[in-house]
């Protein structure tokens, strides 16, 4: 370090959310904030999917249509949306090396998760309401 | 710093190792399978929003993703997608413990990396016997 560092601001500063990027340790945090909630959430999403599994179309609308089971897998999808978006950009970033390519290949994650969770929580949101 | 001179051509140093140098481990096996089982699972989204979309959409569109998810392809698929799903979050839970600080030294790590692919082939199969059971 610099002799002329004499600034009384610890390190700890320039990581909690606003390093030399801007946005510090927020991906991490993040992507583990998401990972816990997925633990609960995901195996939710098994025990509603087998539910499903054994009924019919009326049944299985208003089994989708429930609050709880709606509520469970509206966290499900937008939890697991951001989840997925942040993990596969750093499998971008880490395998991507052309620059171009590699910001297309991360707008193109964005737009995929986004296409994807909103379809899924708009098709939630039509059963749960009845129309 | 100031006294290195840049070669006119530059040296050829070795690059880092990577996967085909190193012989295969059990450590080294599980973090390139948390991370197939992530885009996995990332892909399998569209699966998801396929049978959501196809439940809302009406009775016709639903026969057909349940003809879909039904036939043998489709399971095949779908148990895959369960082992994916069950393995990645046994996968997570070893990073939380990674992240709390514990679990580095040998012994750990090689009971949680095999202990990640023993709960999840178990829990996946356990899985699979309750839905067809009720099925």
């Amino acid at each position: 370090m610099s002799q002329f560092h004499f600034s009384i601001r610890t390190p700890a500063k320039g990581v909690r959310g606003l390093g030399s990027a801007k946005s510090g340790t927020e991906h991490f945090w993040r992507q583990r904030v998401t990972a816990v909630a997925m633990v609960p959430l995901a195996l939710a999403f098994v025990a509603i999917v087998i539910c499903a599994s054994t009924r019919d179309y009326e049944s299985a609308r208003a089994l989708i249509a429930n609050p709880f089971v709606a509520i469970l897998l509206l966290l499900f999808v937008v939890t697991g949306a951001v989840h997925g978006k942040l993990g596969v950009q750093i499998v971008i970033e880490d395998y991507i090396h052309h620059e171009g390519l590699k910001v297309a290949a991360v707008i193109a994650n964005i737009l995929f998760t986004v296409v994807v969770a909103v379809a899924a929580v708009f098709a939630v949101l039509k059963i749960s309401f009845g129309v | 710093m100031a006294e290195a001179k840049s070669p006119a051509r530059p040296a050829e140093r070795p690059l880092s190792p990577h996967l085909q140098i190193y012989s295969l481990t059990w450590t080294m096996a599980m973090s390139v399978i948390h991370r197939a089982t992530g885009i996995a699972l990332y892909a399998g989204t569209l699966l998801l929003a396929y049978w959501l979309v196809s439940l809302a959409a009406g009775p016709a569109a639903y026969a057909i993703a349940q003809d879909v998810f039904g036939s043998v392809i489709g399971r095949v698929v779908l148990f895959g997608y369960t082992w994916a799903l069950l393995h990645h979050m046994a996968g997570g839970i070893r990073h939380f413990v990674w992240d709390l600080g514990y679990g580095f030294d040998y012994k750990s790590r090689m009971g949680l990396a095999r202990g990640t692919l023993i709960a999840s082939g178990i829990l996946t199969i356990v899985i699979w016997v309750i839905g067809l059971s009720v099925g």
